[in-house]
């Protein structure tokens, strides 16, 4: 990226308007697709090629994915204070809404039927995640290291709920050396 | 720590920031071991609650950990446990993008990458359990979240705010047929 002619840089006060809107108004998730919309095609911020590395890196390093992937585009921009620009920009608009939303909630939560409300959105959001793990995990197969590596992850955290500091400690460089590049006759 | 709330809220929340491998819902299940068993911050059906309403609101569903630092502490208390969650996991991404694309297109990164994705879905999946163990889900909530799931699979385009209206729907749907379930 260093052979393009670099463009005025982008004003702080864009990147924090630009993903202001789109934090405010992502309901529902599908926030990625969004961003990516406005940085690439509509702005032409950053290039198309290096915003999907942006995206894969975002899915590698731990935290929300979402807030991962404007970390990186607003420090591609402006550096530091791209970042944070981006990050606030991202967070401002959700963390009042939901906490507004939470703080109507709890003053209706008795009614009876809202709380099949709380249960039909709850299970419909499980199952958006649970496509995602599951997807995730279909991708290991039919490798039976990784395979392995999503089954003792699952039964540690989620059945035997044993600490997560120290599983990962153990678990993630683990699987990484796993991973290494090395002749494998499995493919 | 109990002398500082705040302190506490930190100290929760920014240890799980670096280890939300694949996003919020990978800690959901260590999240409500801590907050509702071990500090009995909230009850189970509190998180259920926060989990449901951080989905249907904007933002990114690790917006829970905002609710639950509102609930402890008030609004400081949300934008406390919300930078807590938050922060920690930016700093390391500005650190690894910048190594990341000093070395772009080097084998360890698909190493690091198909190393990190199966314990991401582990993660998920752990959090999926986590999440119906408080809500002790009966098997309308397991059916519809396999059905949304299997709907995603179908038409990946749909859009996540209908089927969450769609899990409405049907709970509501269960109620009429069987009154005082």
């Amino acid at each position: 990226m260093q052979t393009e002619p670099e463009p005025a840089p982008v004003p702080l006060w864009d990147i924090f308007r630009v993903f202001f809107g789109v934090g405010a108004s992502s309901f529902g998730g599908g926030i990625t697709g969004w961003i990516h919309r406005e940085v690439v095609h509509k702005r032409r911020w950053i290039a198309d090629e290096e915003m999907l590395a942006g995206i894969a890196l975002s899915q590698i390093v731990p935290g929300a994915n979402v807030t991962n992937t404007c970390v990186y585009v607003g420090q591609r921009l402006r550096g530091l204070p791209g970042a944070l620009a981006a990050l606030f920009g991202l967070l401002a608009g959700p963390f009042v809404m939901t906490i507004l939303v939470y703080m109507a909630w709890d003053r209706i939560s008795t009614i009876p039927i809202l709380q099949d409300v709380v249960d039909g959105v709850a299970a419909a959001a499980v199952g958006l995640n649970l496509r995602i793990g599951v997807v995730g995990a279909s991708q290991s197969f039919p490798k039976i290291v990784p395979m392995l590596i999503v089954v003792v992850t699952f039964v540690s955290v989620g059945v035997y709920q044993l600490p997560i500091l120290p599983v990962m400690a153990v678990l993630a460089p683990l699987s990484i050396a796993l991973a290494w590049p090395r002749k494998t006759a499995d493919a | 720590m109990r002398d500082n709330i705040y302190l506490t809220i930190i100290a929760v929340f920014a240890p799980f920031s670096l280890v939300a491998i694949g996003g919020a819902p990978s800690i959901f299940a260590p999240l409500q071991k801590e907050t509702v068993d071990t500090l009995h911050w909230l009850t189970g059906r509190e998180f259920v609650e926060m989990f449901a309403v951080a989905k249907f609101a904007p933002g990114p569903g690790a917006m829970i950990s905002t609710l639950i630092g509102y609930k402890v502490a008030g609004w400081l208390g949300a934008l406390v446990s919300t930078l807590a969650l938050f922060l920690p996991s930016s700093v390391l991404c500005m650190g690894v993008a910048t190594v990341w694309n000093q070395h772009r297109g080097k084998p360890w990164h698909r190493a690091i990458q198909q190393g990190l994705s199966p314990i991401a879905a582990g993660l998920m999946l752990a959090g999926v359990l986590a999440i119906f163990r408080l809500a002790q889900a009966g098997p309308l909530s397991w059916a519809v979240a396999v059905a949304v799931a299997g709907i995603l699979s179908w038409r990946a385009k749909a859009h996540p705010f209908a089927l969450l209206f769609l899990g409405v729907v049907v709970f509501l749907l269960a109620r009429l047929v069987t009154p005082g379930g």
